[in-house]
């Protein structure tokens, strides 16, 4: 038998496992959203991201993770954040700037509230793509085959 | 060297060498993670931050995660290899090549290298006059090399669905629920 699903009962994993989690999320948000003050940036909040939800599918089952993320949603995502990117260059064009001039993006002012404001956004874009991706490949390795430890999760995982 | 770095180094060394001798796969996956955190830790004692950043939270955290993974398919225990003597040369002449490209390097830390004086200089000044945030590596990537920092996320894009096409199936539309 796997110990994966020995683990998943161990109550100590679980209560850390909870009140981790949460820490973990939000510290990945604020990697992202810090990211122009202190280390970091959407990259590393987006590792950071999906680690704590995989450390969520470990402990409470991939089912669990599926009810939060849908597989499905991890693939519109991955696609979303590189649009998001995209897309703040296109609007930098349709401002009257270069493409991913985020200059262009506050013309009001000639300074660096856009290069502020193009920064976040392509920084978000950046964690939505890399959170997303790195859950699809997670899923990707876990449910291919009966007798993985996806698999071993996948049938009987609905509480 | 200072004595922290040589520590991290010699230790470094001590899970490299366990990680290539060991035929369990588990726990060479477990020890490869803790190479990375040690190589992180080397990171920020170079000021390197966002490196040592990325190296934990990649390295550490999710490429272990992913190796475990991928062992689930397979057997948790390395094959006898028939012929060692193949892959030890492989080894050594790369690594001698490596090791051989730094001779080219400027010594760590040496203000006069080229690298210092080339662009550097200009881009910290821009840094602050043009983009006003604090952290110079994040002005680079995202403003001035927004370029560069769009095919990278294209990149990891690409390998998402590369791995999503080999391994697990995309979803089609109208086939929402399945995999």
């Amino acid at each position: 038998m796997r110990p994966a699903s020995r683990v998943r009962e161990m109550p100590v994993l679980r209560v850390i496992a909870r009140a981790l989690v949460p820490m973990i999320l939000l510290f990945g948000l604020y990697v992202q959203f810090h990211g122009d003050f202190g280390p970091g940036g959407g990259f590393q909040a987006g590792v950071i991201f999906a680690a704590g939800l995989i450390i969520y599918a470990l402990i409470f089952g991939l089912g669990a993770l599926r009810r939060v993320v849908p597989p499905i949603l991890t693939e519109r995502l991955m696609a979303g954040g590189v649009l998001l990117y995209g897309a703040v260059g296109v609007v930098a064009m349709f401002l009257g700037g270069e493409f991913l001039n985020y200059s262009a993006l506050d013309p009001l002012t000639t300074g660096h509230h856009g290069q502020h404001l193009g920064i976040i956004a392509i920084e978000l874009g950046v964690g939505i793509a890399v959170a997303s991706t790195i859950m699809r490949v997670y899923y990707a390795f876990v449910s291919r085959r009966p007798g993985g430890a996806g698999a071993a999760e996948a049938p009987g995982d609905t509480p | 060297m200072p004595p922290v770095e040589l520590l991290l180094m010699l230790l470094l060394l001590a899970t490299v060498i366990v990680v290539a001798r060991l035929k369990d796969l588990f726990a060479a996956a477990m020890l490869t993670g803790i190479a990375s955190l040690l190589a992180a830790g080397l990171f920020v004692l170079m000021d390197a931050v966002d490196v040592a950043f990325t190296e934990a939270a990649v390295g550490a955290g999710v490429s272990t995660v992913l190796f475990l993974g991928a062992l689930s398919l397979t057997s948790r225990r390395e094959k006898q290899e028939r012929n060692r003597i193949l892959p030890l040369v492989i080894v050594v002449a790369t690594g001698a090549a490596l090791i051989y490209g730094t001779w080219g390097m400027p010594v760590y830390g040496d203000p006069e290298a080229v690298i210092h004086h080339h662009l550097a200089p200009d881009l910290i000044a821009q840094t602050e006059e043009k983009i006003h945030i604090p952290n110079i590596v994040t002005a680079i990537l995202a403003s001035f090399r927004g370029y560069d920092t769009l095919g990278e996320v294209v990149v990891i894009f690409t390998a998402g669905v590369g791995v999503a096409l080999l391994l697990g199936g995309l979803h089609r539309r109208g086939k929402e629920e399945e995999s």
